[in-house]
This record gives structure tokens, C-alpha cells and sequence, in this order.
């Protein structure tokens, strides 16, 4: 799982967050579906600027919460919403797309430890 | 104990803002939260938080936006705002310090260097509030100081200028707030009608220097307007100052009692540079020296009140100066100095020209303006030709008795220190009808008391007075024989009765003396215009009735009222 969620950071999470942890894995999870929601909006209208702040904005939380694939993906898709080169980007989406379906399945796990 | 301090969070993700708050809730520290920019700026002005950990890409209003917003409303008061970001364009950095950011953290957040960063801004914060308290207390400090100089400054000029600085035989130059640079210009009118001056330089600056200025001035006027000698006032001032002012606090003074009936003028300088009496007549110039030091430094039994006497005709001028005239300085440096007065001194051709000759010469040598400047021209005019200020009484004197006698001898041991005038004056001054004479009187009382302990108990010739160096004699051979008196008396009698509508009141003094020839002495000051001459001739003028005892040994002399003439018309008036 370590290279899709760190655990060294969820127990770091854990610690600062003690009973809310639970919550924090909530919010994530939705706010993730938003951003990834909100990367394919942009994606759909070639819209390079709202693509690379959502991309932006999504690293900040993906780091914060030790996922460093799905961080990297965020990264890739900010640097090339940068460049207004958006043909990789609709493979690098898919790619964050899968990384988040993995994370969200080790997550609800991770949630049903602590319910 | 400070109060918790309160931190807003703006941030739009929902997780990160949560994992913040949670973080910087843990350290201890109150947190509030915002969405987005617009949030973030109302609630910054709802809640005035101290500190904004600021997201950098908002929804509805970014964090730049945000950010120069709250810096305006702050104002003065340091907000320190952390920008939240992993941006890593030095663009965006850039924007963000331009905007008023003062430091960034990045995520994913650590909580170390999160709360190491939030302890250094509030350190900053702090400083930033000390200093501006500061400067606001220094602030108020200023005003309320620059109050106090007002006030101070409205007090002191009603009391200084009770005196007689205006009158056309002075001219002055003299700064509007010399009071803060501790200098000091006094003028008074005598009962007499002499005229006492005094040029004061305290030690220091500002309201130190200013707070001996009122009981010196209260002094001077107070003792003078009561008909007290120089020495008499000098003494006062120094015992006063050396009362009241802590040590290192003195004043540089000099003192000129101006007799414009006798046409002689005391000097005692402490201190202050030469002043320069200079002749009308020939240009010759006399420095008036310091010879003492100044008041408020030694006590009462060092003091020394001696003082110099000159003979003074019409067209002698009299200057005094503060150190500030000498100690002017020009762009180099240099100081103006006593040499180059002097030469303007003797440059001079129209004496009356000469004070305005010493400003220039002053201005011209400076270049720009400096306040501490004191300068000061008295010179001796003919009787009559000035006005008179009447003497002021704090009671109606309407309490007092009419018909009353008394009789005083003042002795040997009491003649040397004592100086019974004032007190003869205020007491016949308890009388109404009497204070319109008040100057009469006390010219008329001070040349009888002069003729008989001068003449009478110490046998000094007048007649030494005929010119300058005999005068100087003269006061000499006074003073010695005044030092070794041993015994002697002069009788004051004073009578008062009532008079029909009005009243009489006569003097008699007699004196221990051999007595002298009545009839050759009148007839030699009739003839006289000698320094010795006046005073009797005065006398004569001045009162109603004026008789010798046969032997020459006494005098008495009367004043009727209502007055057969209106005082003001005589001549004498002025002394």
C-alpha cells in the first residue's frame, strides 16, 4: 500500500487528528471526487487554466494526505496544463482517475479500522 | 498575559483546511476558518484575528486578493499573512510577498516547522505593536510636553511682562521661547521711578531651565515694586534659588539699578559675559565685569552683593549680553566671539545705531537663525521724559487709621545690614490718601535716610562726588566706613493727623552726626550741578514744608492733602 498511501503519514494523520481522524478520510474522499470531477469539467472544455489550478489545488491535498502517485499525477497534469499542450493530459487523467480508485479502496478500509 | 493568540485559516480544500485547523488548534492557538478569499476578509473584519495562514488559489476571491485586502485593513498593525502553497513559480512567490505576504509554508504541512513559523510572526507582530506604542506614547508625551510649554509659557509671560521692558530707554533682542533656553529679561520701575534691570541665563534647556525663571521674576518685581535695595533683591534671588533648585541648576545674572534722579547706575554681573557701559559723550566703553558667581550657588552667608557704581549721564548706553551673542555660531564652526563685538563697537559712529549694528553684524556672521540669543541696551534718560507706572496695591487701604505717631532709631549694628525704607513706605502706604504720593514718598524718605547715615552718622563729604573718580571714591570710603560702623543711630518720626478735610503727615529724621551748616549747604546746591547736588534740592521740591533743625542735626519735612497741586505735575515725579 506504501506506494499509493503512505503509512507512515496516515499515523502521522492519526496522531494530530485523534478522533476526527475518521472524519478527515471523509472529507478527503469527497472533496477528491469534486476535484476529479472538476479536472474532467476542464479537460472536456480545453479549458489549460482551470485544468492546471484544480491539478494545483488537488497536489496540495493529495501531499497532505501521503499519496504520493496520485501527488506525482496531480504534478504531471499541472505542468502540462501549464504548457497548453492538453493531448497527454487525457491519459494522465485516466491515470489519476485509477490511482484515486485504488487510494479510495485502501482508504474505506483504513475507515473501517477506525469507525 | 498576553490573550490566546487567534489564527484565521483560509483555505478551500475541505481536507486540508480541516488537517490545519486540527494542527494549529493542538499548539494551543484559537483558529477560525474560511473558504474562500471573500470569507477570509469578512471574517478577518468580523473577528480581527492576529495572524492569517492564507491559501494562495481560492474559488470566489484568491489569496492575493484576500491578502491585500486584510493588509489595508490592518493599517498600521502588523497581520502577519503565511501563504499556504506548493507553488513552486517564482512568479507566484513574488506575487505573493508583493501582495504583503510575509512567508510561505508548504504541504504538505509539517507541524514543527508550522508552529516554528507561526511563534517567529508573532514574535514579529509583537515587536511591531511595541513599537508602535511607543511611538504613540512618545507621541503623546511630545504634545502633552509642548502642552505644558504653553501653559508654562502663558503663566511666565503674564508675570514677566508685568514689568517695564517697553519703556524707550530699553531695547531688547531676545527670542519668543527664550524662557526654554533658560534666559531671562527683567525691567521694573523703582517707587522711586528708577529703574531696576536684570539679564538672567539659567543653566540647561527646556522646562528646567524655565521653572527658576517665575520665583526669580516674582522676587524681582515683588521686591523692587516694595522699594528694595540691589543688594537687598540679589541676596533674596540667591537665597531663593539656592532653596529651590537642585545643585548643577543656577542662574548667570547681571543687575543694574538704574537712578535716573542721582544719575548713577549699580552693576552686579555673576556669571554672564562682560557688558559694556559706553560713554556718549567720548566713546570710551567700561566692561562691567562678572564678579561673582552666579545666583543659586552659594548659600547666604557666602554670598557677596557688592556691587560696582558708575556715574551715568544722558547718551550713556549700557549692554548686556547672554553667552548665546558670543557663543553664535557661524556654517564653520566658528563662534562670533567677544573680538568681533568689540569691533563693532568700534566701527560705530552713531551710538544710536549700535544695537542694530550688533544684530546685523550678529545675523550677518551666523547666517541662519539660532534663538538663544540675548541681547540688551539700557540707556539713561533725562527725568520726566519717561512714563510712570503706578505702584499696585492688593488691598483698598481703606481700613486704615489717620491719626497715629511713631518713632523708629535704627543703630549702628542694624544700619549696616538693614535697609528700613520698604518697611517705612509700606507702612505709611496703609494709608489711602498717601498712595497717590507713594513715589514722592519714597524718593523724599530715601534721600533723608542717605543724607543722614552718609553725612550725618558717617561723616562722608559729598562734595568728593564732583566728578567720575571721586564718585568711585566716594562709594568706596562708604562701604569701609559702613563695614567698621560701630555706633551712630538715624531717628525716623513719623506723624500723621487729620487735617480738616484731608490730613498732614510729617517726617522728622534725625542723626548722630555733628550736624552741619544749613544755610551754606543750600546755597551751595543752589549754585550745583554736581553729582552731589540733588538730592536736597529734591526734597525741597518734592514736600509740602521742608525745615532744618538749627544744628543741622535733623530735617523735617510735611505733606498735606488733599494735594495743593496734583503730583503728577511736578517735575519730580519721576524721582
Amino acid at each position: 500500500m506504501s506506494e499509493h498511501l503512505d503509512p507512515s503519514v496516515q499515523a502521522l494523520l492519526r496522531e494530530v487528528m485523534e478522533d476526527e481522524y475518521p472524519l478527515l478520510l471523509d472529507t478527503f474522499l469527497s472533496d477528491s471526487e469534486a476535484r476529479l470531477h472538476a479536472l474532467r469539467q476542464a479537460h472536456d472544455a480545453r479549458d489549460a487554466e482551470a485544468l492546471r489550478r484544480a491539478a494545483h489545488s488537488f497536489k496540495g491535498s493529495c501531499s497532505n494526505m501521503g499519496a504520493p502517485r496520485l501527488t506525482e499525477l496531480c504534478r504531471l497534469l499541472e505542468h502540462q496544463a501549464r504548457t497548453g499542450e492538453l493531448t497527454p493530459v487525457s491519459v494522465l487523467l485516466a491515470q489519476a482517475e485509477q490511482e484515486f480508485a485504488i487510494i479510495r479502496t485502501l482508504i474505506e478500509s483504513e475507515r473501517q479500522r477506525h469507525p | 498575559m498576553q490573550s490566546t493568540l487567534c489564527i484565521l485559516i483560509a483555505e478551500d480544500s475541505p481536507a486540508d483546511r480541516m488537517l490545519l485547523a486540527t494542527i494549529v488548534g493542538r499548539q494551543g492557538y484559537r483558529v477560525l476558518t474560511a473558504g474562500n478569499g471573500l470569507e477570509a476578509i469578512m471574517m478577518f473584519a468580523r473577528e480581527r484575528p492576529h495572524m492569517v495562514l492564507m491559501d494562495a488559489l481560492m474559488p470566489v476571491m484568491d489569496g492575493f486578493e484576500a491578502a491585500r485586502r486584510i493588509k489595508q485593513m490592518a493599517g498600521e498593525e502588523l497581520v502577519p499573512i503565511i501563504f499556504l502553497t506548493s507553488l513552486t513559480e517564482n512568479e507566484a512567490l513574488v506575487q505573493c510577498l508583493e501582495v504583503g505576504g510575509d512567508d510561505f509554508i508548504a504541504k504538505p504541512y509539517n507541524s514543527v516547522i508550522l508552529d516554528a513559523k507561526i511563534k517567529a510572526m508573532d514574535r514579529l507582530r509583537r515587536l511591531q505593536a511595541t513599537v508602535l506604542e511607543q511611538r504613540d506614547l512618545i507621541a503623546r508625551h511630545n504634545e502633552h510636553l509642548l502642552n505644558e510649554q504653553r501653559v508654562a509659557k502663558a503663566v511666565f509671560d503674564k508675570v514677566a511682562h508685568s514689568g517695564c521692558l517697553n519703556a524707550p530707554n530699553i531695547r531688547y533682542m531676545q527670542s519668543p521661547y527664550a524662557l526654554f533656553n533658560g534666559d531671562l529679561m527683567l525691567a521694573a520701575f523703582k517707587p522711586s521711578g528708577g529703574m531696576h534691570v536684570l539679564l538672567g541665563d539659567f543653566t540647561g534647556h527646556g522646562l528646567p531651565a524655565a521653572i527658576g525663571a517665575m520665583p526669580l521674576a516674582e522676587v524681582f518685581y515683588g521686591m523692587t515694586a516694595k522699594g528694595y535695595s540691589l543688594a537687598e533683591i540679589l541676596r533674596e534671588m540667591n537665597a531663593k534659588l539656592k532653596r529651590i533648585l537642585p545643585v548643577g541648576v543656577f542662574c548667570c545674572a547681571v543687575m543694574l539699578n538704574l537712578s535716573f534722579q542721582r544719575r548713577v547706575v549699580e552693576v552686579w554681573n555673576g556669571g554672564l559675559p562682560d557688558g559694556y557701559l559706553r560713554r556718549g559723550s567720548s566713546g570710551e566703553r567700561i566692561p562691567l565685569r562678572s564678579r561673582h558667581l552666579p545666583l543659586g550657588i552659594l548659600d547666604a552667608s557666602c554670598f557677596d552683593d557688592r556691587y560696582e557704581i558708575y556715574p551715568m549721564e544722558t547718551g550713556d548706553r549700557i549692554f548686556l549680553l547672554s553667552d548665546g551673542v558670543l557663543e553664535a555660531c557661524n556654517l564653520a564652526g566658528d563662534c562670533f566671539g567677544e573680538g568681533r563685538l568689540l569691533e563693532v563697537f568700534a566701527l560705530n559712529r552713531q551710538p544710536d545705531l549700535l544695537f542694530s549694528e550688533i544684530q546685523q553684524a550678529l545675523s550677518a556672521f551666523r547666517g541662519e537663525a539660532q534663538d538663544d540669543v540675548s541681547l540688551m541696551e539700557v540707556h539713561l534718560m533725562e527725568e520726566g521724559q519717561l512714563p510712570h507706572s503706578p505702584l499696585i496695591f492688593s488691598d483698598s487701604g481703606q481700613n486704615a487709621s489717620l491719626d497715629w505717631s511713631v518713632s523708629f532709631e535704627f543703630r549702628a549694628e542694624t544700619l549696616k545690614r538693614f535697609n528700613p525704607l520698604p518697611y517705612l513706605l509700606q507702612l505709611l502706604l496703609e494709608v489711602e490718601e498717601l498712595r497717590i504720593q507713594g513715589s514722592v514718598l519714597y524718593t523724599v524718605l530715601a534721600e533723608l535716610y542717605s543724607n543722614a547715615l552718609e553725612h550725618g552718622v558717617m561723616g562722608l563729604d559729598s562734595s568728593l562726588k564732583r566728578d567720575a573718580q571721586g564718585f568711585a571714591e566716594y562709594y568706596r570710603e562708604r562701604r569701609t566706613r559702613l563695614a567698621n560702623l560701630c555706633d551712630g543711630y538715624v531717628r525716623f518720626h513719623l506723624d500723621l493727623r487729620p487735617e480738616g478735610k484731608g490730613g498732614r503727615l510729617s517726617i522728622r529724621v534725625e542723626d548722630s552726626g555733628p550736624g552741619f551748616d544749613v544755610q551754606r549747604m543750600l546755597e551751595r546746591h543752589a549754585l550745583a550741578e554736581h553729582l552731589s547736588g540733588r538730592g536736597l534740592k529734591l526734597v525741597r521740591q518734592l514736600a509740602d514744608r521742608c525745615s532744618w533743625a538749627p544744628d543741622g542735626r535733623g530735617v523735617c519735612v510735611e505733606f498735606s492733602w488733599p494735594a495743593r497741586h496734583n503730583p503728577a505735575d511736578r517735575p519730580s515725579a519721576q524721582e
